[in-house]
């Protein structure tokens, strides 16, 4: 008598994820959708202020060579309460740059739920879906929902009238501490009051996930890395 | 209760909002829990409170207090946990409740147009009439249709 042959369970399909906060709140972004984690005061000098008085989470853009990147306010974005963002995340495959108050781990999930089709509005853009870690539900971002081509559209006009207009570069006060970037009519003195420049595109600034496939994340200046080009996914905490 | 009533009647599960009962159909009903931690989250849909995890699932909490007796509830003794239909299939949905829930037999008088959407029908059970519930139209989902735009329509009008 021959027994069947025992079957080979499939393996768990897991993403590897970074949790984070904006204001406070609980997200989840895929740590392969982030190019880079920087800290805000590295961006200081290379960001332009842009009015687009249509769009308050946008206040600054990052020139990347050829590309512009846009500062999305994550605490606008959501609708949250303004909070001192510390980091910036540079979003693979979109134009966006993401303040954030600062990351709380990297982990995996194993199981990414669709959004429940209860929540019918904005949120579904927002929203890849949501995962529950640690018996906790964490909502899981969508890069490319940061920005709708609408409002990449409005951008970039007001980023065409601001250079014809031949706006000088501001820099971000105190790491977007200050009401500078959630104040809807900051004064440009006080935007002029930052940190000293540091040039986006300095040494240290090589994406370690240069690939998609590749393992993610460059942090920068962000006082995650104990090494100043390189990181260790693994010396985050778990 | 004689055969032909049994086939005339359906079971429906009365909820507590306050003070007054509310029914949906039993077979909608997949369970009633204790309250849980609910977990929240930045979103754009008001009647939705958060979501809670209920066997390995993420359920969303729809507080239908407001919309039925006016005022949202301030205290819930248990989660009323629903299956709520879409086009593309069912999804559970905690409604939060005040009070035990009963399981009755009762024959269902179908709404009229008089009625709001949120009613699929009349029952009569102690001497109370009870609206049976259609959360279909009471939570919030995806417009199953989607209207052309006020310039569109205008645009086809012109045409036609």
């Amino acid at each position: 008598m021959r027994l069947p042959a025992p079957t080979k369970s499939q393996p768990v399909r897991t993403e590897q994820i970074i949790l984070f906060r904006v204001s406070g709140q609980l997200f989840a972004v895929s740590s392969a959708s982030v190019k880079e984690v920087r800290s805000v005061d590295t961006l200081s000098g290379a960001a332009k202020e842009i009015a687009q008085a249509g769009l308050r989470k946008v206040r600054h853009i990052v020139q990347r060579g050829e590309h512009s990147l846009y500062v999305v306010n994550g605490a606008m974005h959501f609708g949250l309460p303004p909070y001192a963002p510390a980091l910036v995340f540079v979003l693979r495959h979109t134009r966006t740059a993401l303040l954030v108050d600062g990351i709380e781990k990297m982990t995996t999930m194993t199981r990414l739920q669709a959004l429940p089709q209860a929540f019918c509005n904005d949120e579904r853009d927002w929203y890849r879906g949501v995962t529950a870690i640690d018996q906790t539900v964490v909502p899981v971002v969508k890069p490319e929902g940061f920005l709708t081509p609408d409002e990449l559209f409005l951008l970039d006009s007001s980023l065409q009238s601001n250079e014809a207009a031949g706006a000088a570069p501001l820099g971000f006060k105190g790491a977007g501490l200050d009401p500078t970037i959630a104040n809807d009519s900051p004064s440009e003195a006080t935007l002029l009051e930052s940190l000293p420049d540091v040039p986006v595109n300095s040494a240290s600034d090589i994406p370690v996930n240069a690939d998609p496939g590749a393992a993610p994340l460059g942090f920068k200046g962000a006082g995650l890395d104990p090494t100043p080009s390189t990181m260790d996914p693994a010396s985050l905490p778990r | 209760m004689s055969p032909q009533t049994q086939t005339d009647s359906e079971s429906f599960v009365l909820l507590r909002l306050a003070e007054r009962r509310f029914a949906v159909a039993a077979g909608d009903i997949a369970e009633l829990v204790a309250p849980s931690r609910i977990f929240r989250f930045p979103h754009h849909t008001k009647e939705i409170e958060g979501v809670i995890l209920r066997r390995g699932r993420i359920v969303p909490v729809c507080d239908v207090a407001a919309r039925l007796i006016g005022k949202s509830l301030l205290s819930r003794r248990f989660y009323l946990i629903a299956q709520r239909r879409y086009t593309n299939g069912t999804e559970w949905i905690a409604l939060p409740v005040t009070g035990d829930c009963e399981l009755i037999f009762a024959e269902m008088i179908p709404a009229s147009e008089a009625d709001l959407p949120h009613v699929s029908g009349w029952l009569s059970h102690d001497g109370d009439v009870i609206e049976v519930l259609n959360l279909n139209a009471l939570t919030p989902g995806p417009n199953p249709t989607i209207l052309p735009a006020p310039t569109e329509a205008l645009q086809q009008e012109a045409l036609s």
